[in-house]
């Protein structure tokens, strides 16, 4: 048996299934069968997509591209025990959460492609924020967005997704205690791969990171990443929690992030290469397969007919990325300010003048 | 340029073990751009570290050094992500000598990859000079060329005030023959980088090789453009912006920040205060747009052009 990867350590995450595939306490998360594959099939089409990703960067295709590969269970697990009304506030990483919130992939790489800044995707339509760059700070809006459901009366919550790095940012410990203080509806969800950039989550921080939340007055909980049924689960709890008027969640969900941390980045810089080996041995998608498998509730058939869809899913989403013109120059100015001021019309007219 | 920007870092750690080198990235990694590349290795991790990603806590952390006597040299990631550190810029390392009566020194250093041309993502293509430039307590330096590179850091580090230095990153990769001594000018100092009677560009950072290609240009036409490379965007050399001015009585200011309120606005205060009466133009400014810094489809059509350059020379020439 593989040794887990060290930021695991301490603490024992929640679990439904082992890295083997058997389960292990309650596996009964409140799923139909059709509702588990549909997770694993989510899983699968995130990762070829992902591996996609990385491709047209490197063909050209895509400005600088941080996949997840490692990270489907913590996304999908997550973002499918979200309600319809729910909100996600995402990072740079969630393009499986996306896919998931009904994202139109070709819309949400918009921004990869570098022809949008936050994917022209309509946020409210999706329930799915524009894609943050600076670390944490989107995290104060899930906070505020959820303070909003509460004055609302709305029975939703929000959720912000973000990593083990984003916790050193003074916006998420505001974020944390302003969630605490008005007991906003919001899961602030934190996916810790082991890394940040070139920095173990050691080197991030000396304590546990779900621990942080009893200091702000709420609960933290650790849960087993790359086990989406325990993800499902944890969420869900939060959700329903958020729901009953409970206040705020915090979820570590220990993951691994496989691959670099961006097309930009050279991971052998930091990072020996047997960890990743080892880290391949807890494969979230692997582990569920193997236990849908198991309980008979997938066969291979199934999973050769998905193959051959997802490929041409994926073949699609590509060529509609490829697809995307050049945005016409007008739009540096188009939005600005709802009723841009004369100077920016003027400049505008002589862009488009010259 | 990350090779001299790298030999400053090092020149500075080995001269004096007061000197601290850290930020997101820059131990093992060496940092996204490799500026602090082999440091970590060479001066060990006490002197050369990685930090949590915390700008606030990198620059408010460099102020209690510097109480304690140590040099910072911090590392911003990149242009935008110094915004959440500018309460502590604003507020503290700008204003501690002052607030102290000259008692507390605050010799630190704030490098950052800035202004575009790279095709990043939002919020990897600012231009934060005016924020800097306009707060009192901080000198602000921007090289065009290895050479300078290589002397502002070493000028920055050595300062007793604190330096922002803005390092063009689409100049990172720029190769060039540089003079890596400490000889030479001093912050506040411009360089004149190319001569001519017709008109003068003042520049600085990335626009640098740009208006100097648009010069090149101007001259296959017979028209000798003057270039200056600002280099200091605070203080600023008036003395060399007046000179300019009233040698060629024509000027255009060309920067990638947008208009309203960037360095063109001041640099054209100080000309018509200082010169006003050699001018046999107005005064253009070339600069980015009111709006924020584009994708990177569309960047091309923000950051000023050669031609753009060339038109506002043609423009005064012509007046
Ligand atoms: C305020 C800010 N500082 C620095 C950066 C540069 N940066 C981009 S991603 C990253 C690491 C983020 O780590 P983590 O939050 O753990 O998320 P992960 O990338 O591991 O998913 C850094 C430092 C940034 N985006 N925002």
């Amino acid at each position: 048996m593989a040794s887990e990867p060290d930021h695991w350590r301490g603490t024992e995450p929640l679990r439904v299934l082992a890295p083997d595939g058997t389960a292990v306490g309650d596996i009964d998360v409140g799923l139909a069968p059709d509702e588990l594959r549909a997770m694993l099939r989510w899983m699968l089409l995130a990762r070829r997509l992902d591996r996609e990703c990385i491709a047209l960067q490197r063909q050209g295709e895509l400005t600088v591209y941080p996949g997840f590969e490692g990270q489907e269970a913590a996304q999908i697990g997550s973002a499918t025990a979200l309600g319809p009304e729910d909100f996600v506030f995402p990072t740079f990483r969630e393009l499986a959460a996306a896919l998931v919130r009904g994202v139109d992939p070709v819309q949400y790489l918009a921004y990869h492609r570098g022809t949008w800044h936050g994917g022209p995707y309509d946020p409210r339509a999706t329930r799915f924020g524009p894609i943050c760059i600076p670390v944490a700070t989107q995290i104060v809006h899930a906070v505020g967005y959820a303070m909003g459901l509460a004055l609302d009366g709305t029975r939703a919550c929000s959720l912000a997704y973000f990593g083990d790095g984003s916790t050193s940012e003074g916006d998420f410990h505001e974020a944390a205690n302003l969630a605490g203080v008005f007991s906003a509806p919001a899961i602030l969800f934190c996916q810790n791969n082991g890394w940040a950039i070139s920095v173990p989550t050691e080197r991030q921080t000396a304590g546990e990171i779900f621990r942080r939340a009893e200091g702000y007055g709420f609960p933290g909980i650790r849960v087993d990443g790359n086990d989406v049924l325990a993800v499902y689960r944890t969420t869900r709890e939060a959700a329903a929690r958020a729901y009953a008027g409970d206040g705020p969640t915090l979820i570590e969900a220990l993951t691994y992030r496989i691959g670099a941390h961006s097309t930009a980045d050279d991971p052998g810089r930091y990072r020996v290469e047997d960890e990743v080996a080892a880290a391949r041995a807890f494969d979230p998608i692997v582990r569920f397969r193997s236990w849908l498998e198991s309980v008979g509730h997938i066969d291979g058939g199934v999973l050769a007919d998905w193959e051959g869809e997802i490929e041409s899913e994926v073949l699609a989403i590509r060529d509609g990325v490829i697809a995307q013109p050049a945005p016409p120059v007008e739009w540096m100015f188009d939005h600005t300010y709802a009723d841009p001021p004369a100077a920016i019309a003027e400049q505008r007219a002589e862009v488009l003048g010259g | 340029m990350v090779g001299a920007l790298n030999a400053a870092l090092r020149d500075a750690l080995r001269e004096d073990d007061r000197v601290l080198v850290f930020g997101e990235d820059v131990g093992r990694s060496g940092g996204v751009f490799r500026v602090t590349d082999g440091l970590q290795a060479e001066f060990g991790d006490r002197r050369v570290f990685d930090t949590p990603i915390s700008e606030a806590g990198i620059a408010g952390a460099a102020v209690g050094l510097a109480f304690g006597g140590w040099r910072s040299v911090v590392e911003m990631q990149f242009d935008a992500f110094s915004y959440p550190a500018l309460e502590q810029i604003v507020d503290h390392v700008a204003k501690m000598r002052e607030r102290t009566r000259g008692r507390i020194d605050m010799p630190i250093t704030i490098r950052m990859p800035a202004f575009g041309g790279i095709k990043g993502k939002e919020h990897h293509g600012e231009s934060p000079e005016t924020f800097y430039v306009h707060t009192a307590g901080l000198k602000v330096v921007a090289p065009s060329n290895p050479g300078d590179a290589y002397r502002l850091l070493r000028l920055a580090i050595a300062d007793p005030d604190p330096v922002i230095v803005l390092e063009p990153k689409a100049r990172y990769w720029a190769r060039q023959d540089a003079d890596l001594t400490t000889g030479g000018f001093g912050i506040g100092e411009g360089a004149l980088v190319r001569d001519g009677d017709a008109a003068t560009v003042f520049t600085y950072g990335a626009m640098v090789a740009r208006c100097l290609d648009a010069a090149s240009v101007l001259a296959d036409e017979g028209l000798e453009t003057r270039v200056v490379d600002l280099r200091s965007l605070s203080p600023l050399d008036t003395p060399l912006i007046a000179r300019c001015v009233r040698e060629t009585g024509r000027a255009v200011v060309v920067h990638e920040a947008p208009k309203t309120l960037g360095l063109g606005a001041e640099v054209t205060a100080r000309i018509v205060e200082e010169a006003f009466e050699f001018l046999e133009a107005p005064v253009r400014r070339v600069t980015g747009y009111d709006v924020p810094y584009p994708p990177a489809a569309l960047e091309h059509r923000y950051l000023p052009s050669v031609e753009r350059i060339a038109d506002a020379v043609r423009e005064v020439v012509a007046y």
